[in-house]
């Protein structure tokens, strides 16, 4: 394991940021610290930086006790959603910092900053100043600089956050990209669960200062532990006293089995080649979604009775199993 | 700035617009440029016979290399303490934090006078608080260069802090986070990201307090003892001079004591980026 965290609590005056969180990152893989806005993820990211301190609890890097040390004895690479880029400095300059701190020879250091340029793709822009950059050439800029100094672990605070969709998009896809090449091991805070999904290894959920749960993209998609996990990482609706995904939801127009819902399509929206379908069943509104061609083929309208049913062999929460999960995400 | 939120404004070149101007421009040429001009115009009303008669008076050579002596050493201390407080303020919360921040504003509310009577209570060489015992110990602040420079601290020392604080607030503490997590230590930090940062608040409060520091009056006045050729500073002697119905002497120091300060702001602002503060 890479990165340990023991018992770790923090408090900023009587809010509780961290409540006694352990959590243990493995080595070389791309984790990602999912939850929503003040749950506490970026808090975590910054005890393990060093540049917050832990009321209690211990941090352990690369099995070296990390707890009482500054950021700057650490050796780990951090990455800040507004860059935090030394702007009175030109890309290369930035990128060098870290060596130039540690006094390499001047060889040594232009030819890993020349090597780092061209592993982000800013070769043509060493002269610039981060303000010549656009956001994205930015964050490229502060991912070479935190590389620079061979960092026992990666750790990036919303990384993209304050990029523009596509690029945020494009960045991420990057990012896995160079993950695979380079190796450290890599800690991201995000609250974007897609992100998460598409490229964390690992994801450890935390919200209100506690770990949800902890698993693959897929152990948490597919066996969320509880509601909270389940309704953060994608869309649900409630079917009966069942919460379950839209798209596990299948509705048909024959004759009612017994494990039907009867109600009727009250409203149909189409996102791209997705169709959203609000159905109205006797106590409540069930939200079914299914491809175009799927919805075609039912030969359905606003108005028509159906049956909806949860596709077999799907995981389904009790809605009514946890109501304060529930009420705390809704 | 209100011109990209109203277009009404941009195309407003309209009558109320120039009246402004004129009300404004008339204001600050009645109140400021003309009566500074006058000065130098009286200072050479006969030629530049007085600034000669100025700078070939010993005593008051004497007093203008006492006034610059005591506004560099001033600068220098306002300059360091004055970024320490800063960042002090900025960067770190502890109790009494606001009272720190309040208490900075008293040398710029309280009247110079005010300040000089306040040291001769503490630092007077006879009955001061503190000053029988620095008296003993061979050092005299009261009635000498030091007391000058202690004055002149006291009335100057808001005006770096001033000038740095919004800067520091401005640029955040990310690029110094960063800079740590990249190794380096605090002074490391300070000198090669804290520093650059903030360059420009820092040289324009030194401007300011250069300015402020080389023109102190009143302070100066009570703690100096205005010794010719010992304490008297250049301010002094204008007084002395003009009081002494020496007006053309008076001009002419004056116009000195201005034109440093004037061309200190100027080429500051000359200098200056655009875009940064």
């Amino acid at each position: 394991m890479s990165i340990e965290i023991k018992n770790v609590a923090k408090r900023f005056g009587g809010f509780v940021a961290l409540d006694d969180v352990s959590v243990s990152i493995p080595s070389g893989q791309l984790t990602a610290l999912l939850g929503p806005s003040g749950g506490g993820k970026s808090t975590l990211l910054r005890i393990i930086a060093g540049l917050e301190r832990a009321d209690s609890g211990r941090v352990e890097i690369e099995g070296l006790d990390a707890t009482d040390l500054p950021p700057q004895k650490r050796n780990v690479g951090f990455v800040f959603q507004h860059y935090a880029a030394f702007k009175h400095l030109s890309v290369h300059r930035n990128v060098a910092f870290g060596l130039e701190i540690r006094k390499r020879p001047k060889a040594e250091i232009r030819s890993r900053v020349e090597e780092l340029l061209a592993l982000v793709h800013l070769e043509q822009f060493a002269d610039r100043l981060p303000s010549q950059l656009s956001g994205g050439q930015r964050q490229r800029m502060a991912l070479a600089r935190a590389l620079a100094v061979q960092p026992t672990v990666l750790l990036l605070d919303e990384p993209f956050g304050a990029l523009d969709a596509k690029v945020r998009k494009e960045l991420r896809e990057w990012l896995r990209r160079l993950h695979d090449e380079v190796h450290v091991t890599t800690v991201f805070v995000t609250h974007d669960q897609e992100e998460a999904l598409e490229v964390a290894d690992e994801i450890v959920v935390i919200n209100e200062g506690r770990v949800e749960q902890i698993g693959s993209p897929d152990d948490l998609y597919d066996q969320p532990a509880n509601d909270f996990v389940m309704r953060f990482l994608g869309p649900v609706t409630q079917l009966g006293d069942r919460l379950v995904r839209p798209h596990d939801l299948q509705i048909h127009t024959g004759a009612p089995d017994p494990a039907d819902v009867t109600g009727r399509i009250t409203r149909i929206t189409r996102i791209g080649f997705e169709i959203r379908a609000e159905i109205t069943t006797s106590d409540q509104i069930v939200t079914v979604t299914l491809t175009r061609n799927e919805f075609l083929s039912l030969n359905v309208e606003a108005g028509s009775t159906v049956q909806v049913r949860v596709a077999p062999q799907i995981h389904a929460g009790s809605a009514t199993g946890n109501r304060s999960e529930i009420l705390r995400a809704t | 700035m209100a011109e990209s939120t109203a277009p009404r404004v941009r195309t407003g070149r309209r009558p109320s617009t120039y009246l402004l101007r004129l009300i404004v421009t008339g204001y600050l040429v009645l109140l400021v440029a003309w009566p500074v001009f006058l000065v130098g115009r009286n200072a050479f009303a006969d030629g530049t016979t007085d600034i000669q008669a100025i700078l070939d008076d010993p005593d008051i050579v004497h007093a203008l290399q006492l006034t610059v002596l005591v506004a560099i050493i001033a600068v220098v201390i306002n300059t360091v303490f004055g970024v320490g407080i800063s960042i002090l303020l900025v960067r770190y919360t502890f109790p009494g934090r606001r009272l720190l921040n309040a208490l900075l504003d008293v040398p710029l509310s309280v009247s110079p006078i005010v300040v000089g009577l306040a040291l001769v209570l503490v630092y007077g060489g006879r009955t001061g608080w503190f000053g029988p015992t620095l008296q003993n110990a061979g050092i005299q602040i009261i009635f000498a260069t030091p007391g000058i420079v202690l004055a002149t601290v006291f009335v100057a020392l808001p005006l770096v802090i001033r000038e740095v604080v919004p800067v520091l607030e401005e640029v955040g503490d990310e690029q110094e986070q960063a800079a740590r997590s990249l190794g380096a230590n605090a002074i490391q930090t300070f000198r090669r990201i804290t520093l650059p940062a903030i360059k420009w608040g820092v040289i324009y409060g030194v401007v300011l307090s250069l300015a402020r520091s080389l023109g102190e009056f009143g302070a100066v006045k009570v703690v100096s003892g205005n010794v010719l050729g010992q304490t008297r500073t250049a301010t002094l002697v204008v007084e002395e001079k003009y009081l002494n119905f020496d007006r053309g002497g008076a001009y002419a120091t004056a116009f000195l004591l201005a034109l440093v300060a004037v061309a200190c702001i100027i080429v500051v602002s000359v200098i200056r980026p655009k875009d940064q503060r």
